[in-house]
């Protein structure tokens, strides 16, 4: 501790207007210009609970991209062995992460077309012989790719769960992994809740696919699905009734296209049915493909697919170059602006699930606010009023240590951007509240003394250096409690943890020391003959 | 000022007998409770499912919203006044996997029924099963290490024995009447609560070492003085400070309780009881504690 009374007043003194000049951004938002150059603008940031606002947090189901891997190898190993005349009896994905091949004729070949380079994820885990020359093969992935994949998921999850966000529109939104598999989410002040979930949660994985035409639809409806094919529905809502309807299609399995090759996505105005549609534009890779897909396909219908939902199944007319395509769908203006949106951010990796969700709305957060503000106000005018009728003049130094506690704090959780959330306001009025036990300890200790006996110098070191000890224990005790706090807990239990711990070390300084050196001051300034406490 | 003059004499320890009966009493009642409650009765923090906190500017009635909970098949849905005759809170206590999927049909159903009644809906929780479990988990480690951490710590504090146990059973005393009322009002233990739980451990624990320290300092002072004589006169000595801090803290807490919102009504009344047990346990279990290591096993032993 400093000896000179002059260096102690200035140093706390300064210390105090470092907190004041911190806190002005957050009182009032008509600083000068000046002011702004010199000095930090940081407010003091609102938890959701009190702006209002959306907490998410998704799980990423990254072995379903493994999945979807090992989906697109089948496909590929399908359309090889077609190609090099291999009879096949079945290909199916098994579990997460292997392939099943049931082929009839010589082994090498087969060994050699998986020795191309894109199948070197897969290893052969075993070949059988099944008798009348069948061979039924295992292939599993690399289980160093299959992390990798899921890896990459996540990653690419969040980058693209950020873009849509942003294009969304939300101001200052927090988007951070979490663990391993999971993504936190904040948005402050968002006011159509069901509206972002369906943003940021839809996978939005665009698809091409031709209807199989061949194929018979009341047989595959049965279960006799052709070797190759899937059923996919087209689900439409009347708008007037609400009645879901469920449209099945017989398509092909294979994806021709996939939305990763789109450029940009608008909202356009259909001005024949003043509908609301999406207009696509495909990159020099994607208008190629589709050219190609096209002209090959004239007359076949080709369905338009996102997250398996089918949006349309036009049949081609002719061959379409220039890489423009649209979706149509008797879309809401800001669902179609919203699928805009997800299509050009691009498909998550992987499906996500929502694990925890809590929204604030504003009118909620207002009244926290304010019911919060209200107890602060009362609950500090009290304290300082009942100091002052009980300890007189010392009442008013231990005010003085008080108020500044709570700028102190407020001040801190500036500095640091700190988030203040209601728990965090109650445990701040709860500092308050330890703040006046240290201030009592030391006032009721200095009274023994003087009772004693003691001179006021002697009375005021005695209390001071007897009461030290204990507020630093009872302190202390509840910091541990604070800390522990913080790293358990989560969003405003931590506000309240964060709060709690700064009050408590605010409290130390201005009970311990800021009081101290304003006794002194008037001790030996000031020169009092009586103490009023 | 004085409130209580430096010559009071109170004879607190001379009430342990009768204390003790109380203690007893109470400790049984509130693990009689929660036996026979099964438990804590979870939130939604720590169960996981779902709570919507919904409001009309007009009063509705409650039934209206259990009708039409009902008639959309979330017969699971339970719902309870939240502050004035106009909000509600509507919760599902059940953890599952489609829990999203329920609340957004409750809620598009709730505001389908209640277009015309221009229904708010305030505040959305929906807790998973992988989270719940969790943040159980969470919390009984920063229970479980907050305690130990304070355990060490007076344990380091007071080296002599007695005055550790006493601490430490003034502690536990305090967790199982604080659970104990949690479960008696049948209070969801929710993450504030916990919240509360811990700094009730701390602010237990520093009313105990205020009165311990004097008690030590004491003995110093009066060594012809017994052990009883020297407790009574710590607490006496040290009654004015433990009034008004208990006081001011309790008002407070209790201006928190009426202006502070219903968000935090469970929070402020785990906050007024720990804050009457910190304080009755420091009298009562920890001083009774020393007391009787002092007397009955440190003399026993010096007696061999």
């Amino acid at each position: 501790m400093l000896r000179s009374l002059k260096l102690r007043l200035i140093f706390y003194g300064a210390i105090a207007l470092f907190a004041i000049i911190l806190l002005m951004p957050t009182v009032t938002s008509q600083l000068p210009q000046w002011w702004t150059k010199i000095f930090p603008t940081e407010k003091i940031r609102l938890g959701l609970d009190l702006q209002g606002g959306m907490h998410l947090i998704l799980g990423v189901e990254a072995d379903k991209a493994v999945g979807s891997y090992l989906e697109r190898v089948k496909n590929n190993l399908r359309d090889d062995l077609k190609e090099a005349r291999i009879p096949v009896g079945k290909l199916e994905r098994e579990k997460n992460d292997q392939i099943v091949l049931e082929f009839s004729g010589d082994k090498e070949k087969v060994d050699k077309l998986l020795a191309d380079r894109q199948y070197a994820v897969m290893r052969e885990l075993s070949s059988t012989a099944t008798g009348g020359g069948i061979t039924r093969m295992v292939l599993v992935l690399d289980s160093a790719q299959a992390e990798q994949t899921k890896k990459n998921a996540i990653d690419q999850a969040l980058e693209t769960i950020r873009n849509r966000i942003d294009q969304f529109g939300v101001a200052e939104p927090e988007i951070t992994r979490q663990g391993t598999d999971e993504i936190l989410i904040q948005l402050p002040g968002v006011k159509d809740p069901d509206r972002a979930v369906n943003l940021i949660g839809q996978t939005a994985l665009l698809e091409f696919k031709l209807l199989d035409e061949e194929g018979n639809l009341d047989e595959a409806l049965k279960g006799n699905v052709p070797e190759g094919d899937l059923i996919l529905y087209q689900r439409s809502v009347d708008p007037q009734t609400g009645a879901v309807r469920r449209v099945p299609y017989l398509l092909k399995e294979r994806t021709l296209m996939t939305g990763d090759v789109l450029e940009d996505a608008r909202v356009s105005l259909d001005t024949q049915y003043n509908e609301p549609y999406v207009a696509l534009e495909f990159d020099s890779i994607g208008a190629k493909l589709f050219e190609q897909i096209t002209s090959q396909n004239v007359k076949k219908r080709l369905a338009i697919i996102l997250d398996n939902n089918v949006y349309s199944a036009p049949v081609i007319q002719e061959k379409i170059a220039g890489g423009r395509a649209q979706i149509t769908g008797r879309f809401t203006a800001d669902e179609a602006k919203d699928l805009a949106i997800v299509l050009k951010a691009g498909a998550l990796p992987a499906p996500v699930k929502i694990l925890e969700q809590r929204t604030v709305g504003p009118s909620l957060g207002q009244d926290s606010i304010r019911q919060g503000l209200i107890s602060i106000v009362i609950s500090a005018a009290l304290i300082v009023a009942f100091m002052i009728f009980y300890y007189r003049v010392s009442g008013v130094i231990a005010d003085v240590a008080l108020i500044l506690n709570i700028i102190l704090t407020l001040a801190t959780l500036a500095l640091f951007r700190a988030t203040l959330t209601l728990p965090g306001i109650a445990g701040l009025v709860l500092s308050v509240g330890m703040a006046v036990d240290a201030n009592i300890l030391v006032h009721e200790r200095i009274k023994e003394e003087l009772r004693w006996g003691k001179t006021i110098r002697a009375a005021i070191d005695q209390g001071y250096h007897r009461a030290f000890v204990t507020i630093i224990d009872s302190n202390l005790t509840t910091l541990i409690a604070g800390v522990i706090l913080y790293q358990f807990g989560t969003g405003p239990v931590k506000g309240f943890a964060v709060t709690l711990s700064i009050g408590i070390l605010a409290n130390i300084f201005t009970a311990v020391y800021i009081t101290r050196v304003i006794f002194d001051f008037v001790t030996l300034k000031v020169g009092v003959k009586r103490l009023s406490i | 000022m004085e409130l209580i003059r430096p010559d009071t004499r109170y004879d607190f320890i001379g009430k342990r007998k009768i204390t003790v009966w109380i203690s007893a009493v109470a400790i049984l009642v509130c693990l009689g409770s929660i036996l026979g409650h099964g438990g804590l009765r979870y939130g939604v923090d720590f169960a996981g499912g779902l709570l919507l906190q919904i409001r009309f500017p007009n009063p509705v009635e409650i039934s209206e919203i259990r009708n039409a909970l009902e008639t959309m098949g979330a017969k699971e849905a339970m719902v309870q006044n939240f502050g004035g005759a106009n909000e509600f809170l509507v919760r599902v206590e059940k953890a599952s996997d489609d829990i999203e999927a329920k609340s957004r049909s409750i809620q598009a159903g709730l505001k389908e029924r209640f277009k015309d009644k221009s229904l708010e809906i305030r505040r959305v929780e929906i807790v998973g099963p992988k989270v719940g479990s969790d943040l159980k988990t969470k919390a009984l480690w920063a229970v479980g290490l907050s305690f130990l951490a304070i355990l060490i710590y007076v344990a380091f504090r007071f080296h002599q024995f007695g005055f550790g146990l006493g601490g430490i059973m003034a502690l536990f005393h305090d967790i199982i009447i604080i659970y104990g009322v949690i479960s008696i009002f049948d209070i969801e233990y929710s993450l504030s609560v916990m919240a509360v739980i811990l700094t009730i451990i701390g602010f237990s624990i520093n009313d105990t070492i205020v009165i311990f320290d004097r008690v030590r300092e004491n003995i110093k002072k009066m060594r012809k003085e017994d052990l009883v004589t020297i407790f009574n006169v710590s607490i006496n000595e040290t009654l004015g400070r433990t009034i008004l801090t208990t006081g001011t803290v309790m008002m407070v807490v209790l201006i928190l309780f009426f202006f502070g919102g219903d968000v935090i009504h469970d929070f402020t009344i785990a906050l007024i009881v720990g804050l009457i047990t910190g304080t009755y346990s420091t009298v009562y279990i920890a001083s009774p504690v020393v007391l009787f290591w002092e007397e009955h096993i440190v003399k026993r032993r010096k007696r061999r």
